[in-house]
């Protein structure tokens, strides 16, 4: 669905939003909630504390189907999904030929000849080419994108509540793990993977179906502190649990080496784009690492302010940063120069001409507690 | 609606000036803090005694989500800042229109400024 007078897409829960006061802004083409009437911090806790609701329905869900589906999926990606089983997924990049990033994806594995490939929304038209045109003449290929709804439901209690509502027990499904059930009904797929450090679901279904799901999940789980969630919470839990944003941490001028990814690269897997460039980058060692600063000066770190070293020379980019509601600390990720990606290595970061201090800190900010 | 009061004038980059016998206090309005969110920080670029020019930035006000300019309504001298905004930037929060960043002595009027009408009309004019 368009609005005419935008050109910007709504996704099937526009209305609910609308409806819950949520924030509408544009993002990746689609006019999506910023925020809500609990505010962006409110959320923020209420996802760590209880759980929260995000339309992520914008992604794009790439099927791939046939015989040769899995080895066509390998040969496009960093990380070895020929390990994985059916009903497995794995998260990963997608290089081009430089070994830089085309996107990073989930990998889902329904079955030996059934494959689903998620991608970022302000990538779907890439990737769909990139995809679509490696699987021409080897396997079905379909864009399913403006049909299929997904539903992240984050937080400590998001499993119990969604498993209340279920045909079948999702407590016991393990992490990167995938179902297909019913959830109050709706025919869907329920994959405990997420964008927010904290334990949940990513739940798939029609788009016709997708309302009804949304309102079931909320008044299932209102009076345990449960809220839907805008873009700025989603930003700040993701920064917390150091989980990488393509166009902000990872881009087609980064290689996942450098960005922290090396553990979905490998490189001892049989041939995949960008393999040759990324074993070059390895041999040739890293010039800057993807590091996690905390501010230790008056100032927040925001994407693209300059890093300066202690003579003040820029020798890095911070490519994310807020206050980090959970942890209490103005916190971001920038590339360094190795030889300052230590932890404990102080630098400097300029904030519009205002000079601020920071340090290199272990990530990710926040993890949460074994359950 | 947001909350305006009456007491004062409103320029459109959304701050609020107050007249008090050749001084002018400047802080930012309710629809600004509504836009911005939880503010975690208040930064001044200017210290007492210093000069200032309308138009101009005198600092910024950050949330979590995002950065805004402060600008300066009336040209003139600094002579107070609200330093209780350096580690209390919440009262921001709490109370707009009392959490004043900066005190300008000035020879100018708040004439060329919009009133609270007119203000509310910019508001409303922006929440479509």
């Amino acid at each position: 669905m368009t609005d005419p007078s935008t050109d910007l897409k709504r996704t099937p829960l526009y209305d609910l939003h609308v409806r819950d006061g949520g924030k509408m802004v544009a993002f990746a083409g689609y006019e999506m909630p910023v925020q809500y009437k609990a505010g962006l911090v409110g959320e923020h806790h209420a996802v760590r504390n209880a759980g929260g609701l995000f339309d992520v329905s914008h992604m794009g869900e790439l099927s791939l189907k046939g015989p040769k589906a899995g080895e066509l999926v390998n040969g496009l990606i960093t990380n070895d999904a020929s390990k994985l089983v059916d009903g497995k997924a794995l998260y990963t990049c997608a290089c081009n030929d430089k070994g830089t990033i085309l996107d990073d994806l989930i990998v889902y594995r329904a079955a030996a000849d059934r494959w689903l490939i998620v991608c970022n929304a302000s990538n779907r038209e890439k990737i769909v080419g990139h995809v679509g045109a490696a699987a021409r003449g080897v396997c079905d290929f379909e864009d399913i994108s403006d049909a299929t709804a997904l539903i992240a439901f984050q937080g400590p209690k998001a499993v119990a509540i969604a498993s209340r509502l279920a045909s079948s027990d999702l407590s016991s499904l393990g992490s990167f793990s995938f179902v297909d059930t019913t959830i109050a009904g709706v025919t869907c797929t329920a994959s405990r993977t997420g964008y927010t450090a904290e334990d949940g679901l990513e739940i798939f279904c029609e788009n016709a179906s997708a309302p009804k799901l949304w309102d079931a999940l909320l008044t299932a789980g209102r009076d345990e502190g449960v809220l839907p969630i805008g873009l700025g919470a989603r930003d700040t839990l993701r920064l917390e649990g150091r989980l990488s944003l393509y166009g902000n941490d990872i881009d087609e001028t980064t290689n996942p080496l450098e960005a922290g990814l090396a553990w979905v690269v490998k490189l001892d897997k049989p041939e995949f784009v960008g393999k040759q460039a990324l074993v070059a980058i390895k041999e040739k060692g890293l010039e800057r690492r993807l590091v996690g600063f905390e501010m230790t000066g008056r100032g927040i770190a925001r994407h693209g302010y300059p890093l300066l070293d202690k003579d003040g020379a820029t020798v890095g980019i911070c490519t994310s940063g807020s206050p980090g509601p959970t942890v209490g600390k103005n916190i971001g990720l920038g590339y360094l120069p190795t030889a300052m990606t230590a932890v404990g290595t102080e630098f400097v970061v300029d904030c519009r001409g205002r000079k601020a201090e920071a340090v290199v800190v272990k990530t990710p900010f926040y993890k949460r507690k074994a359950s | 609606m947001v909350k305006v009061v009456s007491d004062r004038k409103y320029t459109k980059d959304h701050e609020w000036a107050k007249a008090d016998g050749g001084k002018v206090e400047v802080g930012i309005t309710a629809y600004a803090v509504e836009q911005l969110g939880d503010i975690t920080l208040v930064n001044l670029d200017v210290k007492e005694g210093d000069t200032i020019e309308h138009g101009k930035a005198f600092g910024t006000i950050e949330s979590v989500k995002t950065l805004s300019d402060l600008f300066a309504p009336v040209s003139g001298k600094v002579v107070k800042i609200n330093k209780d905004l350096e580690s209390k930037p919440e009262l921001v929060n709490e109370d707009c229109y009392a959490a004043w960043m900066i005190q300008i002595e000035t020879t100018s009027t708040l004439d060329d400024l919009l009133d609270v009408a007119a203000y509310e009309k910019l508001v409303a004019s922006l929440d479509h």
